[in-house]
């Protein structure tokens, strides 16, 4: 797999910006002392009369994007998910939640995949966090075209939108002419038969090479990548229950709340089939390299493949 | 100021407390204390200085007002009836469940109301950000935000203080209402904030301090606001809470309390004939 061209979903955030900047003249861009890591800077470097940087402020910088959207303007605030979500949390609810504002949230370095800045910095919740909030959109894209596509579908949606990034460069499964991203709705990547893996961000690649290994073993898995964690993709999620009869969701993010949460609400109250989460456990992460630390949570093809076998034993 | 346009604007705000007082009587619950204490801002504001429209609550090139200290919405909901923008009758649905007037001001619900507050030390933030696009986009419009002396005991405050000064907002006005009571008791008993001048001026902001419920005071400070140029301004008013109610005056237990029918009469008899004496 050396021929794999990997990018970190932050990387292709700050691109998008500086690429739709012309396009969509009321854009503009917050960050609170991080657009080096955000990738921001890339939009500064081209639009400086339309970055504002709030140091380091985060509360701030999350009503100051209120005032922004209420007098027209579309602001992206940016930050690390864990300040974002986490430190920011009830500004984001009572400022841009509760009045339903067009302001769109930037979250990078979301999950474990942050790596060696270790658990203060690796925020395993805001999916979570942020699916409580009434009219609250999230997208957690898979790979750089659906992170650049997410950028300028937040832009024309009306309302707040979460858009979570990854530190971790990851490979690009989306880079076929069709790719059309369409806010909402769930993508088939593969179809199936025996079983379901629901994955969003960068577990999506390792649910398609989880699912190839499994079709080696005979066992004929779906895979199903939910960009948009809110509003769900029910219809798809539960056309995928009553046809394999057995739901694996993988998400770098606690299993608490995010995805796998969502999924077996979903499932449970339409059509209850066994649904096996794989996630961040209910702990904190650690330091270490990125990939070690995935390895270790077993967020990866193999602990999916685990999971897959978890659930078809359930499956009646 | 010239005393007709004065004892107009007394007289309005006489009208504005009965409003505040009707609400809170209406809902049995919510703060008149601390909207009593800026309904001579309020009525400047809305009479005086805000370049609003109630036909168009909307119009883009309108001043922007946030309700930072939002627990005062029955000071702000009387306003805005008292403008135009929806019958003063409605002021007695305050709290209702049926009702638009929501406990703390709702900006999807209610004509006028320019952001929805009510959570302490977020307001000003909002502020600072209607205060920003206007800069960048050549706007003339001018921002201005109702801050309690209690709320500045939030640390977005001074976050938002520091944005403000740092990108020279001096289409922005903050307005900081010093009764020096909050729930608790005095602020300098519960967690003294004070000096709040010494601190904005530290920040980089224009500070002007005034007594509240005088209206050339109010002419001066605004007037003077507008002449700032390259830093925002902080106009601190050194207010009494509950003002206009004898009994509320002073008392920090009318921060969010509701008077009984008795005291409902003796706050209305009291404004009543304020009004008529004023009107004589």
């Amino acid at each position: 797999m050396a021929d794999v061209i990997k990018k970190a979903t932050r990387e292709s955030y700050g691109e998008a910006l500086a690429e739709l900047a012309d396009k969509y003249p009321e854009l503009v861009v917050l960050d609170a002392d991080l657009a080096a890591a955000t990738k921001t800077g890339v939009f500064k470097k081209k639009c400086p009369e339309r970055f504002f940087d709030c140091g380091i402020a985060e509360a701030n910088m999350m009503g100051v994007a209120s005032g922004l959207s209420l007098t027209g303007k579309i602001p992206f605030a940016s930050t690390f998910a864990m300040f974002a979500a986490g430190r920011a949390y009830e500004i984001v609810r009572n400022t841009i939640g509760y009045p339903h504002l067009n302001v769109k949230i930037g979250a990078t370095h979301a999950g474990i995949s942050v790596g060696e800045d270790g658990a203060t910095h690796q925020c395993n919740e805001d999916i979570a966090l942020m699916r409580t909030i009434p009219g609250m959109t999230i997208i957690n894209p898979a790979d750089d075209i659906e992170a650049k596509a997410a950028v300028e579908a937040a832009i024309q949606h009306y309302g707040p939108v979460y858009l979570r990034f990854g530190r971790l460069a990851t490979p690009i499964i989306n880079d076929n002419p069709g790719y059309k991203f369409e806010l909402g709705k769930g993508v088939t990547l593969r179809d199936g038969k025996d079983v379901t893996i629901i994955a969003t961000g960068l577990l999506v690649a390792e649910a398609l090479a989880a699912a190839e290994t499994l079709a080696a073993e005979g066992i004929d898995a779906r895979v199903i990548n939910i960009h948009t964690i809110k509003p769900l993709d029910t219809e798809l999620v539960i056309a995928a229950a009553k046809e394999t009869g057995a739901i694996v969701t993988a998400e770098e993010h606690t299993v608490i709340g995010g995805l796998g949460a969502a999924v077996a609400e979903a499932v449970c109250e339409a059509c209850p089939v066994p649904v096996v989460r794989l996630g961040v456990e209910d702990r904190f992460g650690k330091s270490g390299p990125a990939a070690a630390l995935l390895k270790e949570f077993g967020l990866s093809a193999e602990g999916i493949i685990e999971k897959v076998k978890v659930a078809l034993s359930k499956k009646a | 100021m010239q005393e007709s346009v004065n004892k107009q604007l007394k007289c309005i705000a006489c009208r504005l407390r009965m409003g505040i007082i009707d609400a809170v009587y209406s809902a049995k619950s919510g703060h008149p204390g601390g909207s009593l204490s800026i309904a001579d801002l309020l009525t400047y504001l809305y009479f005086n200085e805000l370049r609003v429209d109630p036909r168009n609550p909307k119009w883009e090139d309108r001043d922007r007002l946030v309700l930072s200290k939002g627990h005062c919405s029955p000071g702000l909901y009387s306003a805005l009836a008292l403008k135009g923008y929806f019958p003063v009758e409605d002021l007695k649905t305050f709290r209702k469940s049926d009702s638009y007037l929501q406990g703390h001001p709702d900006m999807k619900g209610v004509p006028g109301v320019d952001m929805s507050s009510g959570s302490l030390g977020q307001g000003i933030s909002v502020a600072c950000g209607m205060a920003l696009s206007g800069k960048i986009s050549n706007k003339d419009y001018r921002v201005y935000t109702i801050l309690g002396d209690g709320e500045s005991q939030e640390g977005q405050v001074w976050e938002a203080a520091m944005m403000a000064a740092h990108y020279k907002l001096d289409n922005l006005v903050a307005i900081l209402d010093l009764n020096g009571l909050q729930i608790d008791g005095k602020i300098t008993d519960v967690m003294s904030p004070l000096p709040l001048d010494e601190k904005f001026a530290a920040f980089g902001w224009n500070v002007i301090v005034i007594p509240a419920h005088d209206f050339d005071e109010y002419e001066r400070a605004f007037n003077a606001a507008k002449e700032c140029k390259g830093k925002p301004t902080i106009i601190i008013q050194k207010s009494t809470k509950g003002k206009g109610v004898s009994y509320m005056e002073n008392n920090a237990a009318w921060h969010g309390a509701a008077p009984n029918a008795e005291q409902y009469e003796i706050a209305m008899k009291e404004l009543s004939t304020a009004l008529a004496e004023l009107e004589a």
